[in-house]
């Protein structure tokens, strides 16, 4: 039989403000354990929460941009359940009153694009972490109380790519609009799974399995292959899907079963007492939707159109907002779109790579990365070096491309008498290449130009020394 | 000259004008407490050193000071460094890391600390009986409760073991003893006073107030303690009136609303007759007195046992032997969490938290706590209704006087409706005040309570005032 | 009511005799609020906030934490970094 994927995901994203949902401790990641704490954030007794303000703001750019309805009136409620890394013993959550609901996400795959509901976006805190060593577990409460949205959508995801596509979607357009920094291995976007099977044709969704412990990209799309190679297996065998939690095992590449350890959850929401209600107004609503930023894949169209860069490597530029506003801060020192696009892409890229950099924390100032560009466009300075020399220093080091080119003496040489000396030397050591030349082999030339290249290690200019050659040897 | 028998608004002309030292009227309450504690148990605990003592020539300055006086402070409190501990054992060793809002601002006005007082555990009670520390003693009668839950703010009051005392009620516990120990206890209305560092049994009913001996020392400490605060998004941000002037305000003209619902069976005859004397006091005052009904009075004992359990169970979910406090030690964490409570909360607390947990499970939140929540806004509604014709409405505060230790601790109903008459205030977030107005015939002390509208504690204050200044039911002491 | 079901949701071990004399005591008290079922409430909107006050916000403005030794000195079990509990599984 032929089945249907059918999935949808919780996210979970961590709100980039400085402090916590309901107190001043900072969020910093990977503080001290047990630094970032205060009475309110350990839920210790008398202690009360307060509402953060950016909080609010954030999380409705976020809403308002995945095309959500906003609440008039929205609640906090309390969420009841014993955990060691819960203090309260509660969580502070939202129930029937959330921030938004029903907005959707158009998602760009091979065959066109695809729209994915939305079914509600909703504010809470976060819990701590618990540590587990062989006898016992640990708390670090740092984590507790830091703002999350949880945006959850309708089962409208086919298959695996799709559901990878709306994340890669989500991340970029949360990123853009700077609500969160989306870094999945410091926990600020986390993915929970609800995949299920149902019979081709059929309109019965099938019973479903939550996957956990998504802890990249990667992992969203591998855990849920396995899941649809596992529950097709179950039911081509007969047997049955049960409705369970289920951890994937990075390192194993498959989900385990959870449910021998789950116990009935019975969850007691009630509106929080400590929290008055919000009103949102539509003047609130209003303003942040004039202070949208560009999204990624509006510049992208931008890039394709106004600077006629290719699809791809408009899209490799806009990958993270921090490398597209560096490159049209490059633009405005020099208009040359296609050539500092390449060099973006292409040498400035694996540089990052060999320093293990993302592309948000360069500190190579767009003047000195310009300035580099603009001596090979005056022949002072040949690509390679550039490359090979230059680069490194300006971005590892922070140093600037005149003083590297100062410390490194690497202008070019195009003066004709400076070349000619090298040129003279070289002719009259390599007597068999210039026989070849003159016998009409005119890749010999080249040779020669090597030959010159490093005997000014490096420094002449190829360009220059190849007219000068052929002019030398038509005599 | 006894000092600690004096008023709070004496003791503070007397320290400013420095007749008198802090330090001297600290020992001297000392002195006091130990004389008589053995016979009250009014205190959680107590400080034979000042806790927090301001010398008096460091707070001349301060306006509306306390130069040094001390106060006792109900043990649901935070005072940082402290023990805290709402009286139950779950909480034996908590010492608050943070000092409540109004114990901040106590010390800013000068204030010293002299101990924490006994109360029901978790303020879960109105008779002071479910402590850890055993009950507290009426000092009217020895044998009989001071009433609850701040039993041991009102009775160290009530005893001269303390000058003033700050207390909570949630449905009646200030009020409640205050009536039954013959002092003052006021009510503010909620969003009033800062509940942060108050440990939370339902908050959204939860309020701080004063126990005293006069209205005066209630309306100095209330200029104290009264205003929005950032740290409670529950504090209200409305103007504060400078209560010890406007408790002279003239009441004549006053219309004043009697409820019928308040004056039918339950209520003890003597107390009736006694509460109608001091109408009848009021009314020569020039205050015009006239009958109301609070048509859905009686529905509110049973709403209110359905909302303050069910907040109470999620407030007190947090004392897991997690972070603070006592734990049983198992290798297993479900049974640590199990034995912890087991083991740290009393009878009372269980039976509440299991209520509580009831009445928000799955399957039953919408005929319970959501019905309770839809009752509670009609029974808010009869005082609107009530406050669009009269200024403010008399009640007794308790149907009985004090009654005796051990007789209704096994009867869970009959004490929940000895705060029949309190009950509803809470569940309006409406300000009310008892004040002595007379005693029974075995000389038990009886309470007249005033209850205005949202933010009306002036009109309580200005009515209590000219009561008491036409009465001498508050200068009686007891005999201990 | 199932007392012993919500005591486990209440996370308190009871014993058979203490969960029996819960549940007559609680049966009574339930039964008392059966009264409740007399009020009309049709059209009521619940109140869960007393007083009209809304949109109570702080800044975003950090402020200092309380020293990690306070809250560890608090705790029943704990090692130099960390609260300790019974082993979590899963």
């Amino acid at each position: 039989m032929k089945y249907k994927t059918v999935i949808g995901l919780e996210v979970h994203v961590q709100l980039a403000s400085k402090t916590k949902i309901f107190c001043g401790c900072r969020t910093n990641f990977g503080a001290e354990a047990n630094t970032q704490i205060c009475p309110v954030c350990l839920g210790l007794p008398g202690s009360l929460p307060v509402f953060n303000r950016k909080v609010l703001e954030l999380s409705l750019k976020a809403a308002i941009t995945l095309n959500c309805t906003i609440a008039e009136t929205m609640k906090f409620d309390r969420k009841n359940y014993f955990y060691p890394d819960l203090p309260k013993a509660y969580q502070i959550s939202q129930f029937d009153m959330p921030l938004a609901v029903k907005g959707y996400l158009d998602i760009e795959l091979n065959g066109g694009n695809k729209r994915i509901e939305i079914t509600r976006v909703h504010l809470e805190e976060d819990a701590g972490k618990l540590i587990h060593t062989q006898k016992e577990s640990l708390v670090d409460f740092n984590r507790c109380g830091t703002p999350l949205i949880e945006i959850v959508s309708e089962p409208d995801l086919n298959n695996p790519e799709e559901a990878y596509s709306y994340l890669k979607k989500l991340k970029s357009i949360l990123n853009y609009l700077e609500v969160s920094d989306c870094n999945m291995q410091e926990g600020s976007l986390r993915c929970d799974a609800n995949i299920s099977l149902m019979p081709q044709g059929s309109n019965k969704l099938g019973t479903r399995a939550e996957v956990k412990n998504l802890n990249s990209f990667k992992a969203v799309k591998d855990a849920l292959t396995y899941e649809v190679t596992r529950q097709q297996a179950e039911l081509e065998e007969g047997r049955k899907i049960f409705q369970e939690t289920r951890l994937w095992d990075d390192t194993a590449k498959k989900t385990i079963s959870m449910r021998s350890k789950e116990e009935a959850h019975d969850y007691r929401y009630f509106p929080e007492p400590d929290l008055p209600k919000f009103l949102i107004q539509t003047s609130m609503i209003n303003d942040i939707k004039k202070s949208l930023p560009e999204l990624g894949h509006e510049k992208k169209d931008r890039f394709v159109k106004d600077y006629s860069l290719s699809e791809y490597d408009a899209d490799i530029l806009t990958s993270s907002k921090a490398m597209a506003e560096y490159y049209e801060r490059c633009l405005k020192i020099l208009n040359e779109p296609k050539e500092v696009a390449n060099w973006l892409i292409g040498p400035v890229l694996s540089e990052l790579k060999n320093l293990n950099e993302a592309f948000d924390s360069i500190k190579l100032d767009p003047r000195e990365l310009i300035e580099m560009i603009k001596l090979i466009k005056e022949n002072k300075v040949n690509v390679n070096t550039a490359k090979e020399e230059i680069l490194p220093e300006i971005i590892e080091n922070y140093k600037k491309t005149a003083d590297v080119l100062k410390e490194k003496d690497i202008l070019q040489v195009s003066d004709e008498a400076e070349l000619s000396a090298f040129i003279k030397q070289v002719i009259s050591e390599n007597e068999k290449s210039i026989n070849d030349y003159q016998q009409g082999k005119k890749s010999a030339i080249m040779y020669l130009v090597g030959q010159v290249m490093r005997l000014s290690k490096g420094k002449a200019n190829p360009k220059k020394v190849k007219e000068m050659l052929e002019k030398k040897l038509e005599n | 000259m006894e000092l600690y028998k004096l008023s709070t608004v004496e003791l503070s002309e007397k320290l400013k004008n420095k007749e008198i030292d802090s330090a001297v009227l600290y020992t001297r309450l000392v002195e006091r407490i130990k004389s008589v504690e053995g016979k009250m148990n009014a205190f959680a605990r107590y400080y034979e050193k000042p806790c927090h003592l301001i010398k008096n020539k460091d707070n001349y300055a301060v306006n509306k000071g306390l130069y040094g006086l001390p106060v006792a402070i109900k043990d649901n409190i935070c005072i940082k460094g402290k023990e805290t501990t709402c009286s139950s054992k779950i909480l034996q060793g908590f010492k608050a890391p943070y000092d409540a809002t109004v114990i901040s601002r106590l010390k800013g006005a000068g204030a010293s600390f002299i101990g924490q007082t006994n109360m029901d555990e978790f303020a879960f009670g109105s008779s002071t009986e479910t402590s850890f520390y055993g009950p507290t003693h009426n000092p009217w009668d020895l044998e009989r409760v001071p009433g609850g839950s701040s039993g041991g703010s009102a009775a160290a009051v009530a005893a001269d073991e303390a000058i003033v005392a700050l207390g909570s009620d949630t449905g009646g516990s200030i009020r409640q003893p205050a009536a039954m120990c013959g002092i003052v206890g006021l009510k503010p209305t909620y969003g009033r006073v800062s509940r942060y560092g108050l440990i939370a049994f339902a908050s959204s009913l939860d309020q701080i107030g004063t126990l005293s001996k006069t209205v005066e020392d209630a309306a100095l400490i209330m200029n104290i303690i009264s205003g929005k605060d950032e740290l409670d998004s529950t504090s209200c941000d409305v103007e504060v009136p400078d209560f010890l002037e406007v408790i002279k305000g003239d009441i004549k003209g006053l219309k004043a609303g009697i409820p019928k619902e308040y004056f039918i069976e339950g209520l003890d005859d003597e107390v009736k007759t006694i509460v109608k004397e001091a109408i009848e006091t009021l009314k020569k005052l020039g205050v015009e007195v006239e009958e109301i009904s609070l048509p859905h009075t009686k529905y509110a004992v049973s709403t209110y046992y359905l909302i303050a359990p069910a907040e109470a169970s999620s407030n007190l979910a947090r004392f897991d032997g997690v972070q603070y406090g006592i734990r049983q030690s198992a290798s297993d964490l479900a049974d640590m969490y199990k034995n912890t409570r087991a083991e740290g909360f009393g009878q009372e607390a269980i039976r509440r938290i299991i209520l509580g947990t009831y009445s928000l499970s799955s399957g039953y939140y919408e005929a319970y706590y959501l019905k309770a929540l839809k009752a509670r806004a009609v029974i808010a509604n009869d005082f609107k209704e009530a406050f669009k014709k009269v200024d403010f409405i008399l009640t007794p505060t308790a149907p009985t006087t004090a009654f005796k230790i051990n007789e209704k601790i096994n009867d869970s109903l009959q004490m929940y409706l000895s705060d029949i008459y309190t009950i509803p205030v809470n569940l309006a977030g409406i300000p009310a005040m008892s004040v002595p107005c007379g005693f029974d015939s075995k000389k038990l002390p009886v309470g007249l309570q005033i209850i205005t509208k949202a933010f009306d504690e002036a009109t309580i204050f200005k009515v209590a005032y000219s009561y008491q200044q036409n009465t001498l039911w508050h200068k009686e002491k007891p005999k201990l | 009511m199932d007392v012993k079901y919500v005591a486990e949701l209440a996370k308190i071990k009871l014993t058979p005799e203490e969960a029996e004399k819960l549940q007559l005591q609680l049966d009574n008290i339930l039964c008392f609020f059966k009264d409740l079922e007399n009020l009309n409430t049709e059209n009521i909107e619940p109140l869960s906030h007393v007083l009209d006050v809304k949109n109570v916000f702080r800044e975003d403005v950090p402020r200092d934490s309380i020293s990690k030794q306070d809250i560890l000195n608090l705790a029943p079990q704990k090692d130099d970094d960390f609260i300790k509990v019974p082993k979590v599984v899963g």
